[in-house]
């Protein structure tokens, strides 16, 4: 063992902190990295941004707690700075997508160009071999197909893998999750034993984008494009029925998503939900809850992890949100990046923007971007 | 696991010198007096703060009385700026100063003082004749550093001091990175104010001294008792100017025993070793008057920040000398005046030697950066894709 190095990706939440200590204990040689990807303070003086931050993700808090832990562990540790990239692959789509009408999973992105990529090479490049994360999730080689696969964390209400899809076999081979196999609760249990600091197995999980403080993405938008100095584009326009009639005015495509029932300003009889957003119209189609049900979707950009292609149509069941009961599907590759996937039974709200990941029981198979 | 630990970051700060620990022993535990009491244990303390004060004095060739004891070198820089500027001074300095100077005097603006940031060349040097030019009516001060932290490189000090001379302003340098370096003779530079600090001199962390000539008037920062001449309230920090005092008096004599000029042969080795062995580097400030210990070095086409992380698992210390302020990492503002891409900003290393260096140091440090270098370069995408185009 004493010949790999494994860079420990931390937070300085109880999750990867608890890999930390865990990885130690086994007895590898460890390096701590904390990347910097966003300044906080960034955008503060704006209408709507708070003042002041704490305790978001790489904020000086975080990189204190991150500290501390690889204190108490005696592992070297590091901050280094990946904001740059950050900025171009992750937090410019965000606003670009919302610009266009489409919902975008942050996250997914961070993971496929920044933690497991940009981090993952920085980590080569000072000795290690792989990367550790605290994500609820599972990598494994799988003999009989010859491929590496990811797999749900066994945690269901912690798993995911849903932001996992896009990793490459490259990625995994160099990737391990050690907390894939555990209970959110063991693993506060497991802090505590390894004599993390007290406070760290009561924090409370963070539930927001890690770049928004205050979670509100449209004032985060405003503020980012007001900085930028660009012309604001224009994205105010109608609100139509799926008809076609309009009915109304919006402030901005941005502002909405796919089966959204709050703001949209028109009093009707019965509840009014977002249906589509036509991005190139600058429209915002509503209608009634039965009309956010649909049973087919496209996507493309995808990434196949445990087949090497969907030539052929497989069984699957699919998640078309982090925050979704896997349902089944069958899924198709139509083309070289085109992937049609057919519901058994109608699901609420498909939105563009999101991902469409598929499962093979707690297998990924793969996943695309919903057009 | 014991690594070997090399240590190259005497810029930042200089390991203490065993005879500055030595001397500073006794003024921990028993001569323990506050310097300004009258008794037995106070005369002791006092006789020890005054001896401390002529050997920083002999180090600048001034008076002792004109010596004020600091908690360090930007104290000492804060106390040069406030102490001597009112709301309407106009100030002049250069946009390589160190934070202390450049931070203090974006408060200053605040405070409705105007400041002239004067700019530097490509190797890092200004030109007096635009320090001169900025002079106007409400000039009060000019505040040059000596030689700049992250490059070593040296200012024309001298003609500075002229030009202010001339012109009746104040000139203050900020000499932390030069002390026991250069040599320093306030008397030459005609300099009516300079900054030193003890951890660059291989004295502790916390220390640090303003010259300030007779005859200068200056606004204390801090209020209470009447210490170091109603110059700096507060309670001498015996051990730690004790210590300065010594790291002081063999920073001078550093000067005649050849100990200054050996660690210059060991910088010029490891430089050109770098320089002529690795692809594609590039000294910063190379062509400029230098202090004799320190090297910034560009290694172009990859993060200098992750050679640096590489370097320390490895043994070695060394920096980027990049500033680091609230959590976001911004890239040199002395590189980037001197005209470095960003590119070639975050690519660059700072190695600076003290006394503490040997040659088997120099050696092994050229025994790890080559091959350090060439992973990093082997795994860079932006490497990668400079070279298909350089081939094709």
């Amino acid at each position: 063992m004493s010949g790999s190095t494994i860079a420990v990706a931390m937070s300085g939440g109880v999750d990867s902190s608890v890999v930390a200590a865990l990885l130690r204990a086994e007895g590898h040689n460890l390096v701590g990295l904390t990347m910097q990807l966003w300044n906080q303070k960034r955008l503060s003086g704006y209408e709507g941004m708070p003042e002041q931050v704490h305790g978001r993700c790489c904020s000086l808090d975080d990189v204190y707690d991150a500290r501390r832990v690889a204190e108490t562990l005696g592992i070297p540790y590091y901050v280094v700075n990946h904001q740059e990239r950050f900025e171009q692959q992750v937090v410019r789509p965000f606003v670009q997508e919302y610009l266009s009408g489409r919902t975008p999973v942050p996250c997914t992105l961070c993971n496929n160009h920044l933690k497991f990529d940009e981090l993952l090479t920085t980590a080569r490049q000072i000795g290690a071999d792989s990367v550790a994360t605290g994500h609820y999730a599972r990598a494994e080689y799988h003999d009989e197909s010859g491929r590496w696969r990811l797999l749900r964390g066994v945690d269901a209400s912690r798993d995911q893998s849903y932001f996992l899809f896009g990793l490459t076999q490259e990625q995994l081979s160099r990737t391990r999750f050690p907390l894939g196999h555990l209970q959110k609760s063991e693993v506060r249990e497991l802090a505590r034993q390894h004599g993390l600091p007290s406070a760290m197995a009561e924090k409370p999980d963070s539930q927001e984008i890690c770049f928004i403080p205050g979670g509100d993405y449209k004032k985060f938008i405003d503020a980012y494009l007001e900085e930028s100095g660009a012309p604001v584009p224009e994205t105010e326009g109608e609100l139509v029925t799926t008809s076609g009639e309009v009915v109304g005015r919006h402030s901005g495509i941005e502002h909405y998503t796919v089966g959204q029932r709050k703001g949209l300003g028109v009093a009707t009889g019965s509840p009014l939900y977002v249906i589509e957003i036509k991005g190139d119209k600058r429209q915002v189609v509503v209608g009634s809850g039965d009309e956010l049900y649909s049973r087919r979707l496209r996507a493309s950009k995808l990434n196949l992890i445990s087949v090497a292609d969907l030539h052929e149509p497989m069984r699957v069941t699919a998640k078309i949100r982090h925050r979704h009961q896997p349902a089944a599907a069958t899924a198709q590759q139509i083309a070289a990046d085109e992937l049609v996937v057919a519901f058994d039974e109608p699901q609420r709200a498909i939105t563009p923007g999101q991902a469409v990941v598929l499962y093979d029981g707690d297998v990924v198979v793969g996943g695309g971007w919903i057009n | 696991m014991s690594m070997r630990r090399v240590y190259m970051d005497s810029n930042a700060s200089a390991p203490l010198l065993p005879e500055v620990l030595e001397a500073m022993r006794p003024y921990f535990m028993e001569s323990f007096g506050n310097a300004s009491s009258i008794h037995h244990h106070g005369q002791q303390t006092r006789a020890a703060v005054e001896k401390a004060r002529e050997q920083v004095a002999k180090l600048l060739n001034c008076r002792p009385a004109e010596i004020v004891f600091t908690s360090g070198g930007t104290e000492a820089d804060n106390l040069a700026l406030f102490g001597m500027l009112k709301p309407g001074d106009h100030v002049i300095t250069s946009v390589v100063e160190h934070h202390a100077v450049l931070n203090a005097c974006r408060e200053l603006e605040k405070l409705g003082c105007a400041v002239t940031y004067v700019g530097v060349n490509a190797e890092g040097v200004i030109d007096p004749v635009e320090v001169r030019g900025a002079v106007r009516e409400e000039t009060k001060l000019v505040s040059l550093m000596m030689a700049n932290n992250e490059t070593g490189v040296a200012q024309p000090i001298e003609e500075s001091g002229e030009i202010a001379a001339e012109a009746d302003v104040y000139f203050h340098t900020d000499a932390v990175q030069a002390a026991g370096k250069l040599p320093i003779d306030v008397q030459k530079l005609k300099c009516d104010l300079l900054s030193i600090s003890g951890h660059k001199i291989h004295g502790p962390q916390g220390t640090g001294a303003l010259y300030v000539r007779k005859g200068t008037l200056i606004k204390p920062l801090f209020f209470g008792g009447n210490h170091e001449r109603s110059r700096r309230a507060g309670t001498e920090n015996v051990p730690g100017i004790v210590g300065l005092g010594k790291a002081a008096e063999i920073a001078y004599a550093g000067f005649a025993n050849g100990e200054t000029e050996g660690l210059r042969a060991l910088r010029d080795r490891l430089e050109h070793a770098i320089l002529e062995g690795i692809e594609e580097t590039g000294l910063n400030g190379g062509a400029a008057e230098r202090v004799p210990t320190t090297t910034n070095i560009h290694f172009d086409h990859i993060e200098g920040e992750a050679l640096v992380i590489a370097l320390d698992l490895k043994g070695l210390s060394v920096s980027t000398g990049a500033a680091c302020s609230s959590g976001a990492i911004e890239p040199s503002h002395v590189l980037t005046a001197m005209g470095l891409s960003p590119a070639q900003a975050r690519a660059s290393l700072r190695f600076s030697l003290g006394k503490h260096n040997t040659a088997e140091d120099v050696d092994f440090a050229l025994s790890i950066i080559p091959e350090t270098v060439a992973r990093l370069r082997e795994l860079s995408p932006v490497y990668k894709r400079q070279r298909v185009a350089v081939s094709s």
